[in-house]
């Protein structure tokens, strides 16, 4: 989801851990945080993609943060949470490690995201966001999420 | 509600009008011989006449002019000044075309050509015996057409001479003119736009104040009227108070103007007419009233009775659907977990929870129910496609339709239309014979296509049924051969030479005509049946005609599947698909060049495609002891044993579609969700097998 950058109201984030770094949605792109749960694994699909969950009758994809982000697989367990995210019109689950917070944010503490070698990063993450002595990375959904980034184009 | 609303609401009306008029001239085709029925040519003048009123209200000139000659010249058919012949009611088909072409660029904003219009509007002027017809209807002022939604059943069709005339107009409301909202001086103006008008109130009856039921009417009018208008323009202005009113129009200076004897006035001038509940109301005055009754109640009876409705947003039922489809998922759960909780069979929680379970099955019918449609506006669509069709090839075609009222998904109809059209264009391109050729064989010149639909085992059935010659089989087996889809010393059995029609790249027809033949076959036809979960199959005797049924699931919502195990992943394969399941015989599996497999089944050997290979889950089996075949027939006419692990069950499942969250993955159709919440992928048969022998379109990398 794009964030307007010239919005002049405070902005509420969700940040939620992977591994040892630290990362963040617009709350507004969150509908609702849920506990894992064992997914119906799709064929052919890209390691990242773990498969689909029933979220109230809806056919919901789940997205290994971690692998999108090459930070390496992330082995599910029931300590893990979903983050169950929108975009447009998509719906998409993303497995992290756990949610720390819920932030708010003027919009002008998002910096660029500093150039860093890994692609990966440029292309998922939309910028970062400096709190007290952590740098919390906001996600660019529309990358992460496979399907809308291609629509788009 | 706003402009655009109103309009959107006239459109939608537009489609019922529609289809009472295609309904009307279809009667009027059946009876044309014996007289057409009176009621139904009005009910047709009724909906063209809608049309044009509501057109004009929004300004829309091309449809207005059009549908007023079209009006013009029902007009005549229903004074009786013109005979409803075939050719007549052919054009009278071609014009309701035109209008509902008409309609549809209007509201698209879409241009039209003009060209059609105006032909069609000088042959219909022609027809109404009305030369200068065209030039009356430029010179009208369209602007002053008012919304007619009601019955005009009395319109003096018969022109009157030029020159001024003087009206009486004796005009007494009844109280329910004034509940209805109607205010009698807007009535009086519009007479007043008409000509010099007198009005002269007759309080007479007003009783005194203490006696006055300020409810009642009592009042009534004598309007003089001096006008070069014909008397039905009159009659018009007072349409929408018919029935509401007692009413009588005559004529001065002259003898008393003819009327229909349906009309509702009232002959007697000198005695005014009142309500009924007025207890002294006279003879004349009651007659009228009956007699203006039983016409509104006989219009209705011939419109076969409209049944409530509400129109809803499609969106609205979809997630209605949706939610009673969570709730049948959420009971299957419950009830699961019941059972795992070891509760004993006849405890009263599991009789509870049955009950529940066949509540929650009926809503879910009920509102699948909501979905579905009468098949009838696509099956008149399809008499238009027939008309021109038979048109263009110059053949002699009667369409007749049967189970118009079946009740379909919304969906599935609209997928239906194409393959139906293209099946219909085929049965008078190459079904129907050319007249000379009919009567040679001494049949009818019009050649007769059937088109019904009826419920059959839970299922729909569409039959299209013609009366022509039948399949000519040895052409079929030669263009076969000649395009190599057949061997060249192929013996095939009559039904084998039938499903030949269904192979892709195949066209009997000599020349490629405008009709069929544009590259399209019978095996798009099939394909597109095939994705609605449908079948089709054929049956033709030579001489005597071909029968193509097609057999469609009562709604794509939900499914008949089979649960299946493959390599630990539980899957549904659609039920319809699947001809039979068997498990193998080692000494029955045959391998063939490498890593391909056949089964032998019957004398014929038939490939293997192993689901847990070509989904990734594993890499293809060997051995298929602990495995089941399941036989299904793809689009190819090809049968397939597809490899799975196991059966676990047979069940309706409800259809989710996967595109909208993560988008198409080869070989599956959709998701659905079962007893344990868990989600289920459908296996698409047709495109497993496509997988499994590699074709290449379909490869998951590309």
């Amino acid at each position: 989801m794009a964030v307007p950058r010239t919005a002049s109201d405070l902005r509420e984030i969700v940040a939620f851990r992977i591994g040892n770094q630290e990362f963040c949605l617009d709350i507004r792109s969150v509908r609702e945080i849920r506990s894992w749960t064992p997914t119906t694994v799709l064929p052919h699909a890209p390691p990242y993609v773990m498969g689909v969950i029933n979220l109230r009758g809806a056919v919901v994809p789940i997205i290994n943060l971690a692998e999108r982000l090459a930070l390496g697989a992330l082995q599910p367990d029931t300590r893990h949470v979903i983050i169950i995210a929108v975009i447009e019109t998509q719906i998409a689950g993303l497995l992290v490690d756990a949610v720390s917070d819920i932030l708010t944010v003027a919009p002008t503490a998002v910096q660029a995201t500093p150039r860093v070698g890994s692609e990966v990063t440029q292309a998922f993450v939309r910028g970062v966001i400096a709190m007290e002595q952590r740098m919390l990375r906001l996600i660019d959904l529309s990358a992460v999420i496979p399907g809308v980034g291609d629509r788009d184009l | 509600m706003d402009h655009a609303d109103i309009r959107g609401t006239f459109f939608i009306e537009c489609e019922d009008l529609m289809e009472a008029l295609n309904d009307g001239l279809d009667r009027i085709d059946d009876s044309w011989d014996t007289g057409a029925d009176p009621e139904t040519i009005n009910a047709v003048f009724r909906a063209v006449h809608s049309i044009k009123g509501g057109a004009g209200a929004f300004k829309l000139d091309t449809l207005v002019r059009f549908a007023h000659q079209f009006e013009t010249t029902l007009d005549a058919l229903r004074a009786g000044r013109i005979m409803p012949e075939p050719a007549l009611l052919h054009l009278f088909h071609r014009a309701a075309d035109q209008l509902s072409d008409l309609l549809q660029a209007a509201r698209t904003g879409a241009a039209v050509e003009a060209d059609n219009s105006a032909a069609l509007v000088r042959e219909l002027a022609a027809a109404a015996g009305d030369e200068d017809a065209t030039s009356d209807a430029d010179a009208e002022d369209f602007g002053f057409v008012p919304m007619a939604l009601t019955l005009d059943l009395d319109m003096d069709a018969a022109p009157l001479p030029e020159g001024n005339r003087r009206y009486a107009i004796t005009f007494s409301p009844l109280r329910g003119l004034y509940s209805c909202g109607n205010d009698p001086c807007v009535l009086f103006r519009v007479l007043a736009d008409l000509g010099q008008l007198e009005v002269r109130l007759d309080r007479s009856r007003l009783p005194d104040f203490d006696a006055l039921d300020w409810q009642e009417s009592w009042l009534s009018w004598e309007l003089t009227l001096e006008t070069d208008e014909p008397e039905h323009q009159i009659d018009e202005v007072f349409e929408f108070v018919e029935g509401l009113c007692t009413l009588e129009i005559r004529l001065l200076s002259d003898t008393p103007s003819p009327t229909d004897p349906g009309n509702p006035t009232a002959p007697d001038p000198g005695a005014p007419s009142w309500d009924p509940p007025a207890e002294d109301s006279t003879p004349p005055s009651s007659g009228t009233l009956s007699a203006a009754v039983p016409t509104a109640s006989r219009d209705n009876e011939k419109s076969s009775p409209p049944r409530a409705t509400v129109r809803v947003e499609l969106d609205r039922v979809d997630r209605l659907i949706n939610i009673v489809g969570e709730l049948v998922i959420n009971q299957a759960m419950l009830s699961q977990c019941v059972q795992d909780e070891g509760v004993p069979p006849r405890s009263p929680i599991r009789t509870r929870l049955d009950d529940f379970k066949s509540l929650a099955r009926e809503i879910q019918e009920s509102v699948m129910a909501i979905r579905a449609q009468a098949i009838k506006p696509l099956f008149q669509r399809m008499s238009r496609i027939a008309r021109e069709a038979a048109d263009i090839a110059g053949k002699q075609i009667r369409l007749v339709t049967e189970g118009e009222t079946t009740e379909v998904d919304k969906t599935v109809i609209e997928r239906l239309a194409d393959p139906l059209t293209h099946m219909i264009r085929n049965a008078v391109d190459h079904g129907i014979e050319s007249p000379e050729k009919r009567q040679a064989a001494g049949k009818f010149e019009t050649g007769t296509i059937i088109l019904s639909a009826e419920h059959r085992s839970g299922r729909v059935l569409i039959e299209v049924r013609d009366d022509g010659g039948g399949i000519n089989r040895p052409r079929v087996l030669d263009i076969a051969k000649s395009k190599g889809l057949v061997p060249e010393d192929a013996q095939l059995a009559d039904e084998e030479i039938d499903s030949l029609l269904f192979l892709p790249g195949f066209s009997t027809s000599a020349v490629v005509s405008d009709l069929s033949g544009r590259g399209v076959g019978m095996d798009v036809v099939k394909s597109a049946i095939q994705a609605l979960g449908g079948r089709i199959a054929i049956a033709s005797e030579p001489g005597k005609g071909t029968t193509f049924s097609i057999s469609l699931p009562l709604t794509l919502a939900v499914l008949d599947g089979m649960v299946v195990d493959v390599a630990g992943h539980t899957m549904v394969v659609p039920v319809p698909a699947i001809i039979e399941t068997l498990r193998p015989r080692p000494q029955d599996v045959h391998s063939l060049g490498a890593g391909e497999q056949v089964v032998a089944i019957r004398g014929s050997f038939i490939p293997i495609v192993d689901c847990g290979a070509i989904f990734g889950y594993r890499s293809p089996v060997r051995r298929y002891d602990s495995t089941v075949l399941l036989l299904v027939e793809t689009g190819r006419q090809k049968l397939c044993a597809l490899v799975v692990d196991g059966i676990h069950d047979q069940r309706q499942v409800v259809i989710k579609g996967l595109e909208n969250g993560y988008g198409r993955i080869p070989g599956i159709a959709a998701a659905t969700i079962l007893g344990d919440g868990r989600i289920a992928l459908i296996i698409d048969p047709e495109e497993a097998v496509a997988l499994g022998s590699g074709d290449p379109s379909l490869n998951p990398e590309v």
